[in-house]
């Protein structure tokens, strides 16, 4: 039941009281199962229509053209030196598939996997594929780090981010992280943590498969 | 945006931890009300712990099988922490599989079971939102609507809320016993939650920046919820012109 009351303004007194008597009577569960069923039916069809409409169109997805640490985005530029002081920036590894790696030398996960980084590294260098071992120098030991890449005669570059300006650019939470970054610069994949040899591989493979896109981006 | 929880000296990633917790409160609901669709809680448990691992060996040794050339230079790998080597077609299959071998072993009735799993997948799908919005994964297009959230360069729709939004309103929905999509006729509520879900879908990939595209730039994701929501209709229809004849 509902009931209304509206009040003269001058007297407060009653002016109009109307009452409505409803009766809420629960539909039987096979007209509910009648009426879902006739909605999504419905539904169904003008689904087809919004799928026609939200077609993605040039700029609706626009991965690849702003740079973010993100598969899909284009990789931001930056620059560092190596431990031969020479400077390396991203940008000049355009048309080369790159392995960008921010690892320490106190990090195991980060240690584990250089060998098998060496390896691929060495097996395909000559195929223009191209390893970039950031060391977040900020919070390594100088020393150790020269030792770990000595003891195991690392022949990739290895950058120096001395004030950790790299790895804020990559928002790097947690070491070891990899993005794997394609000849058009273009991330490809972000993998946290430690990899095994295979995922390497697997990955290093699919960004030496793919043919540069010819506007340099998707 | 937090992908990983950093405690002390440990790295938790946090959309695997919402994952998990969403498998823990889903099973935790299931088994709550699976006595509503005369099925015993203690077969639910089984049967979703049956297919969790069914899910996780098959996607991980389809992925071996599909990359056997990079596997068999290191065996190890076979059994590494990296979650990225996964199939997930294989192990949805592995877990359907597993799914019916286990129905057919235990005699449960398929519809009713369904039914009972139906919160656990609400809870599921609305981890996978959650753990979206922790990993800045699913992003939304470019937009200059006055509540875009500033993600990747740019103010862009914030689908994992929008995701997120959803799956809270369709829990609520078909809610075992009381939701408003909650039918006591065995499959009526899971392909209830088939259909509502794949409308979703079809309705949120719109505003995504990363849909996977097919043919004429149709998103790949709309085109499959499509499906789905046009055989869980026809599965709709089929049982409620059943209920209709009494049958």
């Amino acid at each position: 039941m509902l009931s209304l009351t509206f009040l003269n303004p001058e007297n407060g007194k009653d002016a109009l009281c109307l009452t409505i008597e409803m009766e809420i009577k629960k539909l039987p569960q096979g007209k509910i199962s009648r009426l879902v069923n006739l909605s999504l039916t419905v539904i169904l069809f003008l689904g087809l229509l919004w799928i026609g409409f939200s077609r993605v169109t040039d700029n609706s997805t626009n991965s690849g053209k702003i740079p973010a640490p993100q598969p899909g985005f284009l990789a931001p530029e930056f620059s560092l030196e190596d431990m031969n002081g020479e400077t390396v920036s991203l940008t000049s590894l355009r048309g080369r598939p790159v392995l960008l790696n921010f690892w320490a030398s106190w990090c195991p996960p980060c240690r584990s996997e250089m060998p098998a980084m060496q390896e691929l590294f060495a097996e395909f260098e000559n195929q223009g594929f191209i390893i970039l071992a950031v060391n977040a120098t900020n919070q390594d030991d100088l020393a150790d780090m020269k030792r770990f890449v000595e003891g195991n005669q690392l022949q990739f570059p290895i950058l120096l981010d001395q004030t950790g300006s790299a790895g804020n650019l990559y928002n790097i939470q947690s070491l070891p992280t990899s993005f794997f970054i394609n000849q058009d610069g273009i991330v490809e994949d972000l993998v946290i943590g430690g990899m095994s040899e295979a995922l390497l591989r697997i990955r290093v493979k699919a960004l030496l498969d793919e043919p540069p896109a010819r506007d340099g981006g998707q | 945006m937090l992908p990983i929880l950093q405690i002390g000296p440990v790295s938790l990633p946090l959309p695997g931890l919402i994952i998990l917790a969403g498998i823990w409160i889903g099973l935790s609901l299931a088994e709550k009300y699976a006595p509503i669709n005369h099925i015993k809680s203690t077969d639910i448990t089984n049967l979703v712990f049956t297919c969790l691992i069914s899910f996780l060996v098959g996607g991980r040794l389809g992925y071996v099988i599909r990359n056997w050339d990079a596997f068999s230079q290191d065996l190890a790998g076979i059994i590494s922490r990296n979650l990225e080597l996964f199939d997930l077609l294989t192990g949805i299959l592995c877990a359907l599989l597993a799914f019916i071998i286990v129905c057919q072993r235990k005699e449960l009735p398929v519809w009713q079971t369904l039914d009972s799993l139906t919160p656990f997948f609400a809870l599921i799908s609305l981890s996978i939102a959650f753990s979206h919005l922790a990993s800045g994964n699913a992003f939304g297009s470019p937009t200059t609507l006055p509540w875009a959230i500033d993600l990747w360069g740019m103010p862009r729709h914030p689908t994992q809320i929008y995701g997120i939004l959803l799956s809270i309103c369709i829990l609520i929905l078909i809610w075992p016993g009381k939701g408003f999509l909650w039918d006591p006729q065995p499959g009526v509520p899971f392909l209830r939650f088939l259909a509502i879900t794949s409308v979703g879908v079809i309705i949120i990939e719109a505003f995504r920046g990363d849909s996977l595209l097919i043919l004429l730039g149709l998103r790949r994701d709309q085109v499959i919820a499509w499906l789905i929501l046009a055989a869980s209709l026809a599965g709709l229809w089929t049982l409620s012109s059943k209920r209709e004849n009494g049958t």
